[in-house]
């Protein structure tokens, strides 16, 4: 009989599957869920974009693009990074068109990480990057943040978890599960601790679009930070786009360099007739992004005020669209929580372990759903609530 | 902030004064208050109910009447409009640009004939009529009837 264990490789068998997959197996079993556990807009893409894809079908755009993209999308892209962030991009050199953040991170942590080099990784946080890390033959080292300091990284926790093997931040903000994001100041903090080192950051703001009040700041325009700062975005929360697979990632031109050779060999380039599709994005859909902002926010409002009216302490997100609330005052695990949750009310949540042991005593609810949904679920929820009081 | 509340009340009229206070960040026992000079000052008008009829077993149609219209009468144009509001089967009446000038929404089949062959053929001052009935309605009110739209996204993701 065939031993797979000789015939996998040991790296991959050593990662543990994502602890969200548990959940969707409960989830599938008990008949009547309605959830509240998904990480995608529930808007339909807006219908410009749509009709963008129909014409480059129609057009017969179906083969490959240049390897790091179509120019004239890379264009738009480096003007709409500009315009968002105040920081300049090449369209020709510092832009690589990729098959949605997920690939963007995927071969920014390959092109930067040697054999065990640490990568610093503040929990809690998206479930890829530390198996990332590992597949590249790095060290996940994991950097607790906490609900009193808004879920922030605090500079003189990143200045602790230094060492002379650092070799990569991945700074996530605004934050999945938390939703928590960082000011400007908050950021120059960052900035003044890896100023005098050699470490580089992979800034995920694939959530920078969704946030409530302030506006997004990238690291990359921090004083001194452009340089070493690869900056990972994508048009799958953005433009409620996540089934079209698209992202980008701006990096130094040697970084993009690296970047675009990997993505050469293992993708080749983005899909095409989605490339077509987010030239409509950024060109004509500033509105109906405003508007799915707007939705958001007053959901947000909503979920966080039904929360405190329900006993369980809910700090405020700013960004993305989850809600993070802690279930201790329950007595209950996060696990135990969310497993009462779906088997008495019906509701599925996604437990806060699911992003790091630190989520442990907290839920992730995401608030991509509709109103009425939202009612229903909560009105579940507090039903839990009370029974356990 | 109005135009805020406006647009959530349209979307439903029957969201709490807490829900609403929450959804656009002010104290719920503002919102009382606010819909209260919306209606004293006729911004809002009346609060009514989105009903899908083809769920019900009473099939009333509904039927879209085009009026043109030229006033020759003393009755006058708003003396025309008048009458034909008062009718409780009439749902809705708009002036128009084109064609016609009064478009007529009216429920039921008794009710349009008595209106088009007893009221509006007497008056002088309706040149002419065209009657078309309502088969199926799809959106009403900003609502979408019947969406057999499944949500795809599955139950949880990362
Ligand atoms: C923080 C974060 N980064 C990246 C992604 C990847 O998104 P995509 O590959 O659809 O662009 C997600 C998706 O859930 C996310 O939450």
């Amino acid at each position: 009989m065939t031993d797979y264990k000789n015939i996998l490789s040991d790296t991959v068998r050593d990662i543990k599957p994502s602890g969200i997959r548990r959940f969707f197996d409960i989830a599938q079993n008990v008949k009547g869920v309605i959830s509240l556990g998904v990480g995608e807009p529930d808007f339909h893409t807006p219908w410009d974009i749509r009709a963008a894809a129909i014409t480059a079908l129609e057009k017969g755009k179906t083969v490959y693009t240049a390897n790091a993209g179509l120019s004239e999308l890379r264009e738009e892209i480096a003007s709409y990074t500009e315009r968002k962030t105040g920081v300049k991009y090449s369209p020709d050199n510092e832009t690589v068109v990729t098959v949605g953040g997920s690939e963007a991170i995927d071969i920014t942590i390959r092109a930067l990480v040697n054999p065990g080099d640490e990568v610093l990784i503040h929990e809690p946080c998206f479930v890829c990057y530390a198996p990332l890390v590992r597949l590249a033959g790095g060290v996940p080292v994991t950097i607790t943040t906490y609900a009193r300091d808004k879920f922030k990284l605090l500079p003189e926790q990143l200045l602790k978890n230094i060492t002379p093997k650092t070799k990569l931040l991945i700074l996530a903000y605004p934050n999945n599960p938390t939703g928590a994001i960082m000011t400007s100041e908050d950021l120059n903090g960052i900035a003044g601790v890896l100023k005098d080192t050699g470490i580089a950051v992979l800034s995920d703001e694939i959530y920078a679009e969704l946030t409530y009040g302030k506006k997004h700041v990238s690291i990359a325009s921090a004083d001194g930070m452009k340089e070493r700062v690869v900056m990972v975005n994508g048009f799958s929360k953005a433009f409620a786009m996540t089934g079209w697979r698209l992202g980008y990632v701006h990096a130094p031109a040697p970084i993009a360099e690296q970047i675009l050779k990997i993505h050469q060999y293992a993708v080749m380039c983005s899909p095409t007739v989605s490339q077509y599709a987010a030239i409509a994005a950024l060109r004509n859909c500033d509105c109906e992004v405003r508007a799915m902002v707007s939705e958001y926010n007053r959901r947000r409002r909503f979920v966080v005020s039904r929360f405190n009216e329900m006993g369980l302490r809910c700090f405020e997100p700013e960004g993305a669209f989850y809600v993070f609330p802690s279930v201790e005052s329950t007595g209950m695990t996060s696990e135990q929580f969310c497993e009462k949750l779906i088997m008495e009310q019906k509701v599925a949540a996604v437990p806060g372990t699911a992003f790091g042991d630190c989520g442990e005593g907290f839920i992730r609810v995401s608030y991509a759903y509709s109103m009425k949904h939202l009612q229903d679920a909560l009105e579940r929820i507090e039903y839990v609530i009370k029974d356990t009081e | 902030m109005n135009n805020e509340l406006l647009k959530l009340l349209k979307k439903n009229a029957r969201y709490s004064d807490e829900e609403l206070g929450a959804m656009l960040g002010i104290p719920a026992s503002e919102i009382a208050g606010q819909i209260k000079k919306l209606e004293d000052d006729g911004i809002i008008r009346g609060y009514t109910t989105v009903v899908d009829g083809d769920k019900l077993d009473d099939d009333a149609v509904c039927a879209i009447i085009e009026l043109k219209v030229k006033t020759k009468s003393g009755l006058g144009f708003n003396g025309i409009v008048n009458m034909i509001m008062q009718f409780d089967e009439v749902e809705s009446v708009a002036l128009m640009a084109g064609d016609y000038d009064l478009a007529v929404t009216v429920r039921g089949a008794k009710a349009v004939a008595f209106l088009v062959s007893q009221r509006l053929s007497t008056i002088d001052d309706v040149l002419s009529t065209a009657t078309h009935f309502v088969l199926k309605k799809y959106k009403e009110n900003g609502v979408i009837l019947n969406t057999d739209e499944n949500d795809e996204r599955g139950f949880v993701s990362p």
